[in-house]
């Protein structure tokens, strides 16, 4: 599935552009892609206004041929799942019911016996079966983040766009979440855009980099190309300094 | 792995098993409250002077004639009425309080703390004090009419607010709370101006009863639900998933606002009727839907339909206490609400201890 995003500008109200004149090409070969860029750069937007929740003041994005200013928004929140930074819910509902209830299209009272059986098949998958009951405002940040995740995956969308999944976890949450987001992406074939602040998180799970600066891409391209120029260091106002880890990955040392 | 792996319920049916189980538990005890609501209706028909028993009420409801004309007007014309307006207005009440919490994300939120009840009764008070219609053809159900035109404004100035932009639920929350003590003010300068008669009538009707009930009334209640039910039933999974915060339910394909106005719409009619034809009710529509979170937890299809059975059941347990608690005298129910209401509710959330709305 290509993602092609030609010429979007959004501003919200009559205020300042927040995205200025967005270009983004993405193949079908494509897995994993990490938006980065510092806060305040667009990225949450940029999301909103592929995944059809905001509409842009000038540009349109295209899923193949599909324009997304001619397609419904039901049809369009299927292909192209955007998952929200997590906030904690406090809905007596358990993760059994929010997985399922993000896999129903959200119209009339019956649920076909396939859905139940996708949730199930997708919960083992993703090895959370044993949270099933469990009320989703009981759960820790990380597994509110999984729960997350298997909302968007239980959806079988094409393209899959991930608000800072990784915030509020510990190293090891981080690593695992990471994982299973890259292991799925790979699996089904489909392309994961991952907005991340940690360059190294980035650096180590991505194929490729979108930095995001003032609303405006400055650069695209593979991770440690785009760690190397000199236009990441003026993005995010620090000095970079890069290592090669034991296991071939790049680790990021920043400075003011 | 281990961390996300390690901790809660595990047992050994698959999760769609048990999803399918708990589903089925949940439609028992939909089935259990309709049953104890059902002998609450006929404990309730039994009630009051005359000491009918259960057998003398069922046969006259089957045949009006069994037990002569006095009996028939009693079931028909008095009991009866009484018996279901108070499981219709619970209903609604109960409806449009779990709406309003669902919509607004708010466990405070219900008729009486967003001011449609302190609406209504000011509506009330000014058709008492000043004799003002505001629908001219509304003729002998004058109070009940202007008690309607300014609980169904006040909703629709709360929804307006939801036009604005950057309007949250917790703006539109607070401007229900100024609404609430902005009627208030009104209603207590209209009895500071009204005459001894009128400040009784006022007072008794803000205390809400369903003496005034009638089956025109019925018919009215039930024309009422009949058109918001469908609505709910075709937006429940869409309001399940606004439980889980707009970002989640708008990423999910949800038009959050479009829902929300629709919403609020039918809470509107619901809570306008209820309180116009039975005066104040308080806590009814706040508690009902909390009983029903923490027995069946938020699932629409499950949390709806018993919201509304728990405060039918409240309003008919209510409407049997009115009545026996000094044989003789029927104490006006929007009292009795309150005080049994309170301490049950507070003595569930004792005994649960589940933390829904951190």
């Amino acid at each position: 599935m290509s993602l092609s995003v030609q010429g979007l500008t959004f501003a919200y109200a009559k205020g300042r552009p927040v995205l200025h004149d967005i270009h983004v090409d993405i193949d079908p070969d494509d897995r994993l892609i990490a938006l980065i860029g510092p806060n305040a750069a667009g990225k949450s937007t940029l999301f909103r206004c592929i995944a059809g929740m905001l509409s842009p003041a000038a540009g349109t994005v295209f899923l193949d041929d599909r324009d997304l200013a001619t397609s419904g928004r039901r049809e369009w929140s299927n292909r192209i799942c955007y998952m929200p930074q997590s906030t904690a819910s406090t809905a007596a509902l358990t993760v059994f019911d929010v997985i399922l209830i993000a896999r129903k299209h959200l119209h009339g009272w019956r649920i076909a016996t396939g859905d139940i059986e996708t949730t199930e098949a997708l919960l083992a998958r993703l090895g959370i079966e044993h949270l099933a009951d469990a009320y989703v405002g009981d759960l820790s940040g990380g597994q509110q983040q999984m729960v997350s995740i298997a909302q968007a995956l239980v959806r079988n969308p094409d393209i899959f766009l991930l608000d800072e999944p990784t915030s509020a976890l510990d190293l090891k949450n981080q690593l695992e979440i990471m994982s299973v987001i890259r292991a799925a992406t790979i699996e089904r074939e489909i392309t994961t855009i991952v907005a991340l602040h940690d360059l190294n998180l980035a650096a180590r799970f991505a194929d490729r980099f979108i930095l995001l600066r003032e609303g405006r891409v400055v650069e695209t391209g593979a991770p440690a190309e785009i760690l190397r120029s000199e236009t990441v260091e003026e993005t995010y106002g620090v000095k970079l300094e890069l290592f090669d880890s034991a296991d071939g990955s790049l680790v990021v040392s920043a400075q003011l | 792995m281990t961390d996300l792996v390690s901790s809660e319920v595990t047992t050994a049916a698959g999760s769609g098993k048990r999803f399918q189980a708990r589903s089925n538990r949940r439609y028992l005890f939909l089935g259990v409250i309709g049953v104890i609501l059902t002998a609450s209706i006929l404990v309730d028909m039994t009630t009051g002077p005359g000491n009918l028993t259960v057998d003398t009420v069922i046969e006259t409801i089957l045949d009006s004639q069994a037990h002569g004309v006095p009996m028939e007007v009693i079931v028909w014309d008095i009991r009866l009425p009484i018996a279901l307006m108070a499981i219709l207005i619970g209903a609604m009440l109960g409806a449009a309080g779990a709406q309003m919490q669902t919509i607004l994300n708010n466990p405070l939120a219900d008729p009486f703390t967003l001011g449609i009840s302190s609406a209504a009764s000011f509506g009330a008070a000014v058709a008492i004090v000043f004799k003002i219609n505001l629908i001219p053809i509304a003729g002998p159900f004058l109070v009940t009419a202007n008690a309607f035109v300014l609980a169904l404004s006040t909703s629709f100035v709360i929804y307006a607010f939801t036009f604005l932009r950057g309007v949250t639920s917790e703006t539109m929350v607070l401007v229900g709370i100024a609404l609430m003590f902005t009627f208030a003010a009104l209603l207590s300068l209209l009895e500071y101006r009204a005459t001894q008669v009128q400040l009784s009538q006022i007072v008794f009707w803000m205390m809400g009863s369903l003496s005034r009930a009638s089956w025109t009334k019925i018919g009215a209640c039930l024309a009422i639900l009949a058109v918001t039910m469908p609505l709910f039933v075709w937006r429940m999974w869409s309001l399940t998933a606004l439980r889980m915060g707009d970002d989640k339910a708008a990423s999910l394909g949800v038009n959050v606002k479009r829902i929300r106005v629709e919403m609020l719409i039918a809470i509107s009619l619901l809570a306008s009727t209820a309180v116009a034809f039975v005066g104040t009710v308080a806590f009814v529509g706040l508690v009902g839907p909390h009983i029903a979170r923490m027995v069946v937890g938020e699932d629409q299809r499950f949390f709806l339909p018993f919201s509304m059975l728990a405060s039918a059941l409240i309003m008919s347990v209510t409407s049997i206490v009115s009545k026996t608690i000094t044989p003789g005298i029927i104490y006006p129910i929007g009292i009795i609400t309150s005080l049994i209401g309170i301490p049950f509710f507070v003595s569930l959330i004792l005994a649960t201890r589940r933390a829904n709305w951190r």
